[in-house]
């Protein structure tokens, strides 16, 4: 496989599960406007720090109301992480690395950027959104599916999920590490209001509000919230479920090219840094610098494995 | 009046078929309009969703048009075609022996067959090219031979292209595309397949692989890029030949050879299908801005350490000057007499030619030498009197830049419109590949339409559409 071809696998998966993962923020601070109105300035200045965004916003926009937010993220295309600008990256490397895709896949990149596209060419309004969040989510799916039903298992999969698992955890890592002040045992008025809000954004922000009621009985705490998060393996948003996935598929590749990569032992250690704890730990190292430890780590090994695999000159 | 390949001269109710479309227009005629229609439409979702669409030059990069496609087929005879594969593959290996003789001992211009200056003056004669011989002695490894009929018994080649001809992948997503909408016709009538083009383009190709090839030839295809408008055609072909989609930046010179860098590491090609013109290719031997080439690539090819496909300096020979030397050609290669003809054509670097044909600008098509995509040239009886003596003027300015020839009645097949059945010109365009082993060439080819009715420019950037072509079975 062309180096280069890796290199558009891996950043077309990174971008479609990262249009998801915006949409999920959209959703989630939807969400609590709706229910907590009162909170609501406030939670959307919070989504859009968690994707990463804030200058990009300040710099065209005076203040955080939904619909601002809402169309800077979904449709604003001077914004690299909007819903369509990602969408719209997505294709071109999809375009890029047509040889390695099944016609399956391809024509559901395609036809997700088509309708998207369509569907996000003028503003969504309030009435509206719902739906169009749910089509974003059903898009993406169909792109999952086609992947998942019709792609070889061979390393052009092992750079898709390297991609998809990179993006994810860092979107975890983020939305914890934005908010990690909430979950701070020292400063956690448990129970009031503020705390219920803050913790109900986090879990809907990566759509685990009902997973984690389920599994917790409902029992709402920073520590078990952040344990959900951070450390079960059962959620597929966890760093710790990233991490097995990105060491997994790592190691597919290590065994398929039969040589150690520096990216190997870097994978290893990360899920280490995660996997080898618990949360107590983790709160005594203090959460955002556990956080601010893992993004630097993840971002070095996913600049490692470009080199590994020769993603460029 | 035009001849019509469905209804022959005669185009009114009593029509009568010609013999090669009455089983299909049994089956027509017993189809309900409306659900035609409706088929008719569904296919450009087809195209949009397979992402069959081209980028036009000039446009927001996000612009992608497709080319419109027309459901009615264009069936050619077994014995039609037997006699136009003959002709073309006589005329392919003309080609590939004119090529060798121009750029070795050039017999041709020491017989006085051809103009001394024709050559020595041409742009498209590449003297990097001098004394090189490509790897299988194969020059044009794939034309698209260009024709049009004018009557039941009479084609001609209006162009060689025996550069890097382009198309072939609507050839076969019109076959697909048909295949899945009207299934009962396939089972009907006997139609020749083409769907093993791409499969047979690989083996071509590996055939011509150069010495220092190791294993099993690895073939690549090159690409601008995806911003180029054919980089669908591009990928569409690597990815189903099963070979390397690259760019310039993913190739580089390792020891004596072009390799392309994988996860692997580098990895050489033994043959280079190449998407990019000669001047882009290498920017040490041609134009030195080029990013889109390989740097030192020429020195590797001359010392046969790939094959590049179609070699390098191939314009020549579908240089519109040299065209008018054709039969010519033909004959001074083969010994035989042409079986295709050529259109008759003025030079107009000629006098006595250039007197006529600015006598006679109102009748003639006057194209530009070295041009294509229907760009530059005058169709006289279409044009308007202003447009006309605007061209004397580029005509006067430069004579030797232009050649003319006479307006042909193109023949029609009939396209499905809101109002039925009703008749557009077309042109065709065979796929041709050669290998030391033999010429191999692909049952039909591209019909390309003019939409718009009268119009006889079936190019894709002024109106044209496409058609399936169908070579029925003997």
């Amino acid at each position: 496989m062309l180096g280069k071809t890796a290199g558009g696998l891996f950043w077309m998966f990174r971008y479609l599960e990262r249009a998801e993962n915006t949409a999920r923020l959209v959703e989630a601070g939807f969400r609590i406007a709706l229910t907590r109105s009162k909170s609501a300035e406030k939670e959307w200045q919070s989504i859009i720090k968690t994707a990463g965004a804030s200058a990009a916003f300040d710099a065209t926009h005076d203040s955080y109301t939904g619909p601002n937010v809402i169309d800077f993220l979904l449709r604003d295309k001077h914004n690299p992480s909007s819903v369509i600008s990602v969408i719209e990256a997505a294709r071109n490397n999809a375009k890029l690395v047509r040889t390695a895709l099944t016609r399956e896949t391809w024509e559901a990149t395609n036809e997700c950027w088509m309708t998207l596209s369509k569907l996000l060419s003028k503003r969504v309004t309030e009435q509206e959104l719902p739906e169009v969040l749910t089509t974003i989510r059903q898009q993406s799916a169909l792109v999952r599916g086609a992947t998942h039903g019709t792609m070889m298992r061979n390393d052009i999969f092992n750079f898709i999920r390297l991609g998809t698992f990179f993006e994810r955890a860092d979107s975890t890592a983020r939305i914890l590490d934005v908010k990690y002040y909430v979950l701070l045992p020292s400063v956690s008025l448990v129970g009031s209001s503020l705390d219920n809000v803050q913790w109900e954004t986090i879990l809907r922000s990566v759509s685990a509000f009902r997973s984690y009621n389920w599994t917790h009985t409902g029992k709402m705490s920073p520590k078990s919230i952040a344990d959900f998060l951070v450390l079960d393996k059962r959620m597929p948003r966890s760093l710790a479920f990233c991490c097995v996935q990105i060491l997994d598929n790592l190691n597919y590749l290590r065994e398929e090219y039969s040589s150690d990569l520096p990216s190997f032992e870097m994978g290893d250690k990360l899920n280490q840094s995660v996997n080898n704890r618990d949360i107590d730990s983790i709160f005594d190292e203090g959460l955002h610098e556990f956080l601010r430890r893992f993004l630097n780590n993840s971002n070095a090994l996913s600049v490692q494995l470009q080199k590994d695999y020769r993603f460029t000159e | 009046m035009y001849f019509d390949e469905m209804f022959g001269h005669t185009i009114d109710d009593e029509a009568q078929e010609r013999a090669p479309y009455s089983d299909y227009s049994e089956w027509f005629h017993s189809q309900d309009p409306a659900r035609l229609k409706k088929k008719a439409m569904e296919c450009e979702g087809f195209f949009r969703r397979t992402g069959i669409t081209f980028n036009v030059y000039g446009q927001d990069e996000a612009d992608e048009r497709l080319i419109p496609f027309d459901i009615v087929p264009r069936i050619i005879a077994a014995k039609e075609w037997n006699k136009l594969s003959r002709g073309i593959e006589q005329r392919v290996k003309a080609i590939n022996a004119f090529l060798y003789d121009i750029y070795h001992r050039q017999e041709i211009l020491r017989a006085g067959r051809i103009p001394h200056h024709l050559i020595a003056q041409n742009e498209a004669f590449l003297p990097q090219m001098i004394g090189v011989t490509p790897p299988g002695g194969i020059y044009t490894h794939i034309v698209g031979t260009d024709l049009v009929r004018t009557d039941d018994d009479q084609f001609y080649v209006l162009e060689d292209n025996a550069r890097t001809p382009s198309g072939v992948s609507y050839m076969l997503e019109n076959r697909e595309t048909m295949l899945q909408m009207f299934p009962e016709v396939f089972t009907k009538l006997q139609i020749r397949p083409v769907s093993d083009y791409p499969a047979n383009l690989r083996r071509s190709l590996a055939e011509c692989a150069p010495a220092a090839t190791k294993n099993e030839p690895v073939v690549a295809v090159l690409t601008p890029g995806i911003h180029n408008s054919a980089y669908f055609e591009h990928s569409f072909l690597a990815d189903q030949m099963g070979a390397e989609l690259v760019e310039g930046h993913d190739l580089q010179v390792i020891d004596g050879r072009i390799a392309m860098r994988t996860t692997r590491g580098y990895t050489p090609i033994d043959v280079l299908y190449r998407r990019i013109d000669d001047d882009y290719l290498d920017p040490m031997n041609f134009r030195p801005d080029s990013l889109l080439g390989v740097p030192g690539i020429m020195d590797i090819y001359k010392a046969g350490g790939i094959t590049i496909a179609n070699a390098p300096g191939t314009g020549i020979a579908d240089d519109k000057a040299i065209y008018s030397y054709m039969p010519d050609i033909v004959e001074f290669y083969t010994g035989e007499k042409a079986i295709l003809e050529n259109v008759p054509t003025w030079r107009c670097s000629e006098e006595d030619s250039l007197k006529y044909v600015l006598d006679n600008l109102a009748d003639l098509v006057v194209k530009e030498v070295h041009g294509s995509g229907g760009y530059g040239m005058l169709v006289g009886p279409t044009s308007s009197k202003k447009e006309i003596s605007e061209f004397r003027a580029k005509l006067k300015a430069k004579p030797s830049n232009y050649i003319a020839q006479p307006t042909l009645s193109l023949s029609t097949v009939p396209i499905l419109t809101k109002k039925g059945l009703s008749p557009r010109h077309v042109d065709l365009r065979p796929y041709v590949l050669v290998s030391p082993k033999g010429v191999d060439i692909v049952p039909g080819g591209l019909t390309r339409v003019a939409l718009k009715k009268g119009s006889l420019v079936v190019n894709s950037s002024q109106g044209g559409g496409t058609k399936d072509t169908w070579v029925l079975e003997e």
